[in-house]
């Protein structure tokens, strides 16, 4: 069951990127992208990591919408579905993303498993996904989640900044 | 092994039971729940009616009961138009996703003690996830259509709704503080066990926050600039006809039934009520489910349209430092042990 499971979560993930990135139309792309991630957060659901996947729908649903703003504002579609599918230089990029893969494949087999944390599927299930993470970020980790914080801030900041200027 | 005995077997037995279980709640709650959509319209109007000195419905049936059916036959026998210049996919799609966004989120909701759907541990955030996929709805609606009033609407919706949903997740964290769980069954258990039997009362602030972005999700009055009549014809679903129009129609309501529920379910007090109410473990949760219901109607009839950019400051100035004030007042009060 799980396996019939990831198989179709792994292959529509495959299939709805590709989809994404070969629309000529930015809205139709943009649709796909967000069905793409409630796969990826079924997928989290999948592998026990709820929070994850509760997450996943919600900052993505939000981070979507607003490049569906952009797409609607900055561009515009119907000189878009008129143009070229892919910018000039696709073929420098498959090239780099071949060798990436390659790279990859080669090194999948001597990838070391990390060494067994405290947190199994039954401690998890036992404590809540959400519970586990936040005790996690709050104490072992704080420091790095503080930090990530401030950079978040700071680029919060700088954008009012930025948009200020403009406004003159 | 023929199919009868892996049927049979019993492991997977159980599974099917458990299956078949889930599938007859589901059956019951969308069945309980549109009929309730059904004269919740008739509600509204003869509410509205009333306050503003008329009778509302009166013509079909005995004082109009049976309008909301003559207006669903009607709709449903309507024709069909799509706009040439629309985008056929996302265009059906649109009220599609609308309706679903509102039903999933019911999954959740405890209408007794242990009945519920789904008894997840995240809950709230599933609730939370399923209003920002809603928005959707609304925006692919608007783009689709091809045509400017529908597309300012959209584009008006998605703001409102991006900025009041900031709103609408900080005003429960207080709830998760107090409830130490995202689980709705937990939630209500926690305030069973509290000694106001809500968390209305601690959490005043954080319901009046919720109460306001509920009505600003649902794009109800006053934060119904989407589909405000007088200046964007009908706003998003101008150019929806037939069922696909009340497709929009259900999903406004489910949309404000599923918001009134979690109201009910994180501020007051789920299932529980001042007394036992024998044999109808649910009464309770339905009847704060018409008081919260009618609350809408009466501000609608009671409260003009918000202007644009007073509805925008409103958001971002007044509710959410209000709703992290309340966080913080809530972790305040809680180390000191007052709640």
């Amino acid at each position: 069951m799980n396996e019939i499971l990831f198989g179709y979560l792994s292959f529509a993930i495959l299939a709805l990127s590709i989809a994404a990135i070969t629309r000529k139309n930015p809205v139709h792309a943009v649709l796909l992208m967000i069905v793409m991630f409630f796969h990826l957060a079924t997928m989290y659901l999948a592998l026990g990591a709820e929070f994850l996947a509760a997450v996943q729908i919600m900052v993505y649903a939000g981070a979507i919408m607003v490049l569906f703003l952009f797409v609607v504002l900055v561009l515009n579609i119907r000189e878009e579905e008129k143009g070229e599918r892919f910018a000039s230089g696709w073929p420098l990029g498959i090239s780099l993303a071949a060798g990436l893969l390659i790279l990859i494949l080669i090194i999948t087999d001597k990838v070391l498993t990390g060494r067994q944390g405290q947190f199994t599927q039954a401690v998890i299930l036992q404590e809540t996904h959400t519970k586990a993470i936040g005790k996690l970020l709050y104490t072992q980790y704080v420091f790095p989640f503080e930090v990530a914080s401030l950079i978040l801030l700071v680029a919060i900041v700088g954008a009012i900044v930025l948009a200020k200027k403009r406004l003159g | 092994m023929n199919f009868l005995e892996i049927i049979f077997r019993p492991a997977s037995f159980d599974v099917i039971v458990q299956l078949a279980i889930m599938v007859l709640k589901v059956v019951v709650v969308v069945g309980v729940i549109m009929l309730h959509v059904t004269y919740a319209t008739y509600f509204e109007r003869k509410s509205i009616g009333h306050m503003q000195v008329r009778l509302g419905p009166m013509r079909t049936g005995p004082h109009g009961l049976l309008q909301p059916i003559a207006d669903f036959v009607k709709l449903f026998f309507k024709e069909d138009i799509i706009p040439a210049a629309a985008d056929k996919p996302i265009f059906y799609m649109a009220p599609v996703i609308s309706i679903f966004a509102g039903m999933s989120s019911l999954a959740v909701i405890p209408f007794f003690n242990g009945f519920v759907i789904a008894n997840i541990n995240i809950g709230l955030l599933f609730v939370l996830a399923m209003s920002s996929l809603g928005a959707y709805g609304i925006v692919m609606a608007g783009w689709s259509s091809n045509s400017k009033y529908s597309f300012l609407g959209g584009l008006r919706s998605s703001a409102q709704v991006i900025s009041y949903e900031i709103a609408l997740g900080l005003s429960l964290v207080g709830v998760m503080m107090m409830a130490g769980s995202l689980n709705m069954t937990e939630i209500v258990k926690a305030q069973l066990a509290y000694p106001t039997g809500m968390f209305l009362f601690p959490q005043i602030l954080g319901f009046f926050v919720f109460m306001v972005a509920a009505f600003a999700e649902t794009n109800r009055t006053p934060f119904d600039l989407p589909e405000a009549e007088s200046e964007l014809v009908a706003g998003y679903f101008v150019e929806y006809s037939g069922m696909r129009f009340a497709l929009f129609y259900v999903a406004e309501y489910i949309g404000m039934i599923v918001m009134s529920l979690i109201a009910i379910t994180c501020f007051l007090g789920g299932w529980d009520g001042p007394f036992q109410i024998p044999y109808v473990p649910f009464a309770w949760v339905f009847i704060k489910l018409y008081i919260l219901i009618f609350l809408f109607y009466w501000i609608r009839a009671t409260v003009p349209r918000f202007r644009y950019d007073h509805l925008m400051s409103f958001g971002w100035k007044i509710l959410i430092p209000l709703a992290l004030f309340n966080v913080v007042l809530t972790g305040l009060l809680k180390t000191l042990n007052v709640i």
